[in-house]
């Protein structure tokens, strides 16, 4: 028979107000199993608490009740309480009188029954309480970053420096990312590459950092502390420990392909660096355009290639290795704008997304740094920029402001007028948003120093004709129909999820929001943090943003991995899973069910009419198990139950609070 | 023969049992007494770590043992803490609700709402609209075991 203390507490008059607080007490001492009951005023204080402890001694109680207010609030407290005075934590049961009783009822002829009901039920969960035991979790001091972009540099970088090992996991060949893409940064017209570069060299120098590009995450198992990861590296055909670097090989390659890195507005080579300051110096030979790879012939970058770095044999490896902690920070793509008709993107060369517009200012961009048209090679006098192309477009693209577009239509504009005096800049608006340190003083230089003319409306259409461009749009303030000839258009393309976002979220447990951007734990309080312990966010692949907040958001990823990586040990969940594998039939259902991957099948060897029989059962790893339970429900033999909320408990709780009838 | 088979409608309330998933719709209802809403006793509450953990069998139970209305609230699709939890429990619970129908029972003495935890009066008001509509539904008869009844 269990020996449960009851103990009401009185809040104050919180509880004590609504809730008769002798007639519960009282009532208590009725209930099965409860050989004790006491009040006080209040509970959770040191004096409240020493009652609970001397109690436990006195009376040799085996579990407590408490009628507090919520467990979300002090069940921790209780706990530690009941482990001081020598009481395994777990077998103690709060029933929440003030949050769900005495707060939201007005008096106490219909409080107290009430109040008497939950300590009647938390009574009879608590009668079948069992110890339980938090799983220790040792932690791999070792941090994997996904996404070499600014975020993944930044949050690499600080956790290096705070003495962890950080693999720094980057898809393309070289790490950089959408900064490096930039010309110039917003409000401060930095020189994207004087930033960014110095911080690629020091995080490839770094000795706590080990880059991994040209590789992909194809695994995540396990759990905070210790995830086990499959990382694809693949096979860049060139030997990174002979080559130099010297950049020959792509000098004299033969075959062209569109550059990714210049978003197709410019060729590069079979075997090729994506831009002249990627770090690693190492190219890689892209083996659907290579000769030798299509046609077998060829070899031309082996032959040239110096220290004789070139290898076509090269496989694909698969690196496998553990870490504590894992932040993703994959960055954005660009919406593809062709599929609003009316601006033509993608019929004419002269309409551009502001990304690649970007790149005609970059010295070893498409067109050498010059500003000019691809059609004809013509510097353009008149250049038409669109906002919300696909931001804030309910209809037919997304409904959210992409955040940095205003900005950076502003900086093209005004880089503009410096390269090219005579040329003159119209921006189409909906809203001109500029929410930033700096950011305002700047729009509005441009707008007012750089002869920037700013039209709020819409533009309906966007033809050739003769060598310009049409653009038919209408100034939604004068109401008035605008048509300008142009030389160019640039759109500000949406900034969207990664394309592959959901495939590599479930790969590492992460979830997504509508727009397939990775969610939050909370959009206030966990920015960083996601809903899988030990998995962290940063940068644009949680919602478009800017560089200086990215920057911020990766340190914040950071110190929470270092907060991780600190501690030798991690405590995990206790109310976990149990398979009772005498019954359970091994259909492995649960195994389906778990979001946690927390279920594996398991050989047991069992007697069976005198010799043994080898038999596949479940088997739950409670460091993995986060305690939600669906697995108990689907197991069709109930072979399942969750410590803590068992069946028996739960239906304990039914049958006490209907015993009021 | 128990007294509460003897209940005129007249001085009869209803027991609502109401199950809750601690992160989301048990935080609602902290949220509600935090900010002092009220709403009918007679609706009380067990936690449950997610509406996946819900299993037909609690709801069922709630009903044999004289309950006359039973909810069960979880975090919004999409929102589970523990990512599925709340898609699982939405199937099996809606293919219950079919099966007491067909059994016989009356549906609406069941019902599954979505309740975050920062819907304080989203909470209050739902445990307001099922008191009310069990109220008007009378008592539940078909399910309760009287063999129960009359022991206690
Ligand atoms: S669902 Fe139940 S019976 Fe099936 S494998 Fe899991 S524990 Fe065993
Ligand atoms: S309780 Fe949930 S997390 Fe744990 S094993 Fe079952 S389904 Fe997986």
């Amino acid at each position: 028979m269990p020996r449960t203390g009851v103990f009401i507490c009185h809040c104050g008059t919180n509880i004590a107000g609504t809730v008769d607080i002798e007639k519960t007490v009282k009532a208590s001492r009725s209930f099965p199993g409860v050989v004790h009951a006491d009040d006080y005023r209040y509970l959770c204080s040191e004096m409240g608490q020493d009652i609970i402890k001397n109690a436990i001694k006195d009376n040799n109680l085996d579990r407590v009740v408490v009628g507090t207010c919520s467990p979300r609030m002090h069940e921790q407290t209780f706990r530690k309480a009941a482990s001081e005075a020598g009481l395994n934590p777990y077998m103690v049961e709060v029933a929440n009188i003030r949050e769900h009783c005495s707060w939201v009822h007005r008096n106490m002829d219909e409080a107290t029954p009430k109040a008497v009901a939950l300590v009647r039920a938390a009574a009879a969960k608590a009668a079948l309480n069992d110890p339980l035991e938090a799983p220790a979790i040792e932690v791999e001091k070792r941090a994997l970053v996904i996404g070499g972009g600014i975020a993944g540099i930044q949050t690499a970088l600080d956790i290096a420096e705070a003495g962890y090992v950080v693999d720094l996991v980057e898809r393309e060949p070289s790490i950089g990312g959408r900064m490096a893409q930039l010309e110039k940064t917003f409000p401060t017209l930095d020189c994207s590459a004087c930033i960014l570069t110095p911080k690629m060299v020091e995080a490839a120098q770094h000795p706590n950092i080990n880059l991994i590009t040209y590789s992909e995450v194809e695994e995540v198992k396990g759990f905070v502390g210790q995830f086990d990861v499959k990382i694809r590296q693949k096979a860049r055909s060139i030997d990174p420990v002979k080559c130099t670097g010297c950049g020959i090989c792509y000098e004299k390659c033969p075959a062209k392909a569109p550059s990714e890195f210049e978003m197709g507005r410019a060729k590069r080579k079979a075997i090729y660096v994506p831009f002249p300051q990627a770090v690693p110096n190492i190219p890689v030979i892209d083996r659907e355009n290579c000769l030798y790879f299509k046609k077998g012939r060829c070899q031309i970058c082996a032959k040239e290639c110096p220290p004789q770095a070139v290898d076509y044999e090269q496989q694909d490896e698969i690196l496998e290795r553990r870490y504590g902690v894992i932040v993703v920070a994959t960055g954005f793509d660009q919406l593809d704008p062709s599929i609003y008709g009316e601006y033509g993107y993608g019929q004419h060369p002269d309409i551009l997304t502001g990304l690649e517009f970007e790149r005609l200012f970059n010295a070893s961009g498409p067109t050498a740094g010059k500003v000019v048209r691809l059609s004809d090679g013509k510097p353009p006098k008149k250049v038409v920029f669109i906002q919300c192309v696909g931001s804030r477009d309910k209809a037919r693209g997304m409904n959210y402001c992409s955040k940095i577009c205003c900005m950076y239509t502003a900086k093209q504009a005004l880089l503009l007028k410096e390269k090219l005096p005579d040329a003159k800049s119209y921006v189409f608006y909906i809203d001109v948003r500029t929410a930033g340190k700096g950011y305002e003083e700047f729009q509005r230089r441009a707008a007012e120093e750089y002869d920037v003319a700013y039209l709020r409306g819409q533009v309906g259409k966007i033809f050739p004709e003769n060598d310009y461009l049409v653009v038919r749009g209408v100034d939604s303030l004068s109401g008035k129909t605008i048509e300008i000839n142009a030389d160019m258009v640039v759109l500000a393309a949406a900034a969207i999820a990664r394309s592959d976002a959901t495939e590599l979220g479930r790969i590492v447990g992460i979830n997504s929001d509508s727009y397939k951007f990775f969610n939050e734990a909370h959009p206030k309080l966990k920015p960083v943090e996601t809903h899988t312990a030990g998995i962290f966010i940063a940068g644009a692949c949680q919602a478009p943003k800017d560089i200086p907040d990215t920057v911020a958001q990766a340190g914040a990823a950071a110190v929470k991995a270092i907060g991780l990586l600190s501690k030798e040990l991690l405590k995990g969940e206790a109310c976990t899973a149990e398979v009772n594998q005498a019954e359970c039939s091994g259909c492995l259902y649960c195994e389906a069910v778990c979001p946690y991957n927390a279920i594996n099948p398991v050989e047991i060897e069992e007697r069976y009419h005198g010799g043994t029989l080898q038999r596949t059962v479940a088997e739950v790893n409670p460091s993995l198990c986060q305690g939600c339970g669906s697995c108990t429900v689907i197991c069709r033999s109930g072979s399942i139950n969750l410590r803590g909320f068992t069946n028996e408990q739960i239906l304990a709780e039914v049958d006490a609070i209907c015993l009021q009838r | 023969m128990s007294t509460a088979l003897n209940e005129t409608k007249a001085n009869w309330e209803p027991l609502i049992v109401a199950f809750c998933c601690t992160w989301c719709s048990y935080a609602g209802g902290d949220l509600a007494g935090t900010s002092r809403m009220s709403y009918p006793s007679n609706v009380k509450v067990i936690r449950v770590p997610c509406s996946g953990r819900m299993n037909p069998m609690f709801v069922l139970r709630a009903f044999q043992r004289g309950a006359d209305g039973v909810l069960v609230a979880g975090c919004h699709p999409g929102d589970c803490h523990y990512t599925t939890g709340n898609y699982h429990g939405r199937r099996r619970l809606s293919a219950f609700k079919k099966l007491v129908e067909f059994a016989g029972f009356e549906p609406e003495r069941f019902e599954v709402r979505w309740i975050s935890s920062s819907e304080g009066d989203k909470f209050a008001e739902e445990m307001e609209t099922i008191t009310e509509k069990i109220k008007a539904l009378g008592p539940n008869r078909k399910m309760r075991d009287a063999r129960w009844q009359s022991v206690t």
